[in-house]
């Protein structure tokens, strides 16, 4: 097998094959927590996405020199850096999106998707491969929250672009009534469930395993 | 036995009934007209046209969702969809009604793998859809006045809260009209006599055991005697108030008696029974909401599994496990 071929099957891999939110189910607490609205959800995958890049990378750079009975810390270590780097950057130039994300930033640390690449794939491939999966697996984790938070923003709240006044589309009139339901966490699992079925249809009619 | 013109031999034992859903279905519906009626009777045509609304959106979402022409199918849709419309208020608008009624079947039911299926009671979880949604429309003071033989009056136009909301309210009706049904609520729920009715109808032709109405409304009422805070001059008074207020009567003999979502053992019944009327209580005594019917029957229902355990009778001549 060629060397290309291996990072192309990474790259399929972690968005959608062994997609981490609508295959593999980790990473829920964010999933459920902070996908109200599209911004929001889009802003969470994106910075769980850098920590998770960086981990990986670093991970991978270190793995020979992390001893394995205590791994697990190490990770938390390395992740947790990454973490706080990117909770200042967001609390600088992003407040609103600091705001709005709360105490979900700094639980990125704990965050299974990241640990669980960190555990099962950065610490035994090449450094190279690890930044791959890294992207692949940040990509699929933004894309099922960007969709779950569209979905649940158009049906709970009505808009798109959310909650900002100035950036919010009203796609109904004023007529409009939102299904709050969608609006609140136990409305998430709902809506996850209901995507989780429609995903599962399409990944059957398109035979993908 | 003989299905589909071939002979189909499977192994003892061997039941022979004339009963299928369908006819149980039919029941329950002739048990419902009562109530139905006294909806009608009480809410005007307003009342009418949420229960044809409820109960077509059902049968055509549940034929469409199972590709069947026959809409009316088992009539379990159907039951749905009466029910649900019968724990409306009867001034809700029409897209409410829909949006509840089709995802009673196919969030409440279908998602589960149709009937004999579901966990939840699905109507019950059209309810709740509805109340977290659009709480505007489903809580607070919209519930109808009824106009007794006004059948022309739209009822939206003269509402108020539930005489659950405080005692203050509840002592402006007196404990008879309550049972007659000529007090504010959900349309099919205001009515103990109609209810009633329906309930002797099902406990005689055998389709719900006695045991959880029975449980139902025992602790509802011994609770409201101790706990209820006795207005109406005595405790007494109080137990039935709770008895005959709100939802208790179409809860305790048609939301939990549903065959599917309830414990098949007769001791589990009478835990489900006496579990509803704790919850109903707590939340109506010390909750923040006025009525607590609806959760406290979800929240059972996902406790029938674990009762179902507790209660298997030892076999005949079997050895008990736990000695």
């Amino acid at each position: 097998m060629k060397a290309g071929n291996v990072y192309l099957q990474d790259l399929s891999r972690g968005i959608i094959n062994e997609n981490p939110v609508f295959r593999l189910l980790l990473g829920m607490c964010p999933v459920l927590g902070v996908t109200a609205f599209f911004i929001n959800g889009l802003g969470m995958g994106i910075a769980a996405t850098a920590v998770l890049i960086a981990s990986n990378v670093v991970i991978s750079a270190l793995k020979n020199y992390i001893p394995s009975q205590v791994r697990i810390p190490c990770f938390i270590v390395v992740i947790a850096t990454f973490v706080t780097i990117i909770e200042m950057v967001l609390q600088a130039f992003q407040p609103d999106l600091y705001e709005a994300l709360g105490v979900f930033v700094p639980l990125i640390v704990v965050n299974c998707v990241i640990l669980g690449r960190a555990e099962a794939f950065a610490s035994k491939k090449p450094l190279l491969r690890s930044l791959v999966d890294g992207i692949a697996v940040g990509i699929g984790f933004t894309l099922a929250l960007g969709i779950l938070a569209l979905v649940r923003e158009v049906f709970g709240q009505g808009t798109i672009l959310g909650p900002d006044p100035d950036s919010a589309i009203q796609l109904f009139g004023a007529g409009f009534e939102p299904m709050g339901l969608f609006g609140q966490p136990a409305g998430a699992f709902i809506a996850l469930g209901l995507l989780l079925g429609v995903v599962n249809i399409i990944f059957k009619k398109f035979n993908i395993k | 036995m003989i299905i589909n013109g071939k002979l189909v031999v499977s192994s003892s034992p061997h039941i022979r009934s004339v009963e299928s859903v369908q006819s149980v279905m039919t029941d329950v519906l002739i048990a419902l007209f009562p109530a139905a009626l006294m909806a009608v009777l009480l809410f005007g045509y307003r009342a009418l046209i949420t229960m044809i609304i409820a109960v077509l959106t059902a049968m055509l979402v549940e034929a469409v969702w199972l590709r069947k022409r026959d809409i009316f199918n088992d009539g379990s849709a159907a039951v749905t969809g009466l029910l649900l419309a019968l724990i409306l208020p009867a001034a809700v608008p029409w897209w409410v009604v829909v949006v509840g009624s089709a995802s009673a079947i196919i969030i409440g039911k279908q998602v589960f793998g149709g009937i004999g299926y579901n966990i939840f009671n699905p109507a019950l979880v059209g309810r709740v859809i509805l109340v977290v949604s659009w709480g505007g429309h489903m809580a607070g003071d919209i519930w109808s006045t009824p106009h007794p033989f006004a059948f022309g009056f739209d009822v939206s136009t003269v509402t108020g809260a539930t005489v659950l909301a405080s005692p203050e309210k509840a002592v402006t009706f007196s404990l008879p009209e309550m049972f007659i049904g000529t007090i504010a609520g959900s349309m099919g729920e205001t009515s103990a006599l109609a209810l009633l009715i329906g309930g002797i109808w099902l406990v005689y032709k055998g389709h719900i055991d006695y045991r959880i109405p029975g449980g139902f409304m025992a602790t509802v009422f011994v609770l409201g005697v101790v706990f209820g805070g006795g207005f109406y001059g005595n405790h007494l008074m109080t137990g039935l108030f709770h008895l005959v207020a709100g939802g208790v009567m179409i809860a305790a003999i048609f939301m939990a008696t549903d065959f599917v979502t309830t414990p098949v053992t007769p001791g589990g019944r009478l835990i489900f029974g006496i579990g509803c009327g704790l919850i109903t209580m707590l939340i109506r005594l010390w909750g923040t909401l006025p009525e607590g019917v609806t959760f406290a029957i979800l929240l059972m229902n996902a406790l029938t599994p674990i009762i179902d355990n507790f209660t298997i009778p030892r076999q005949f001549g079997g050895v008990n496990n736990s000695a």
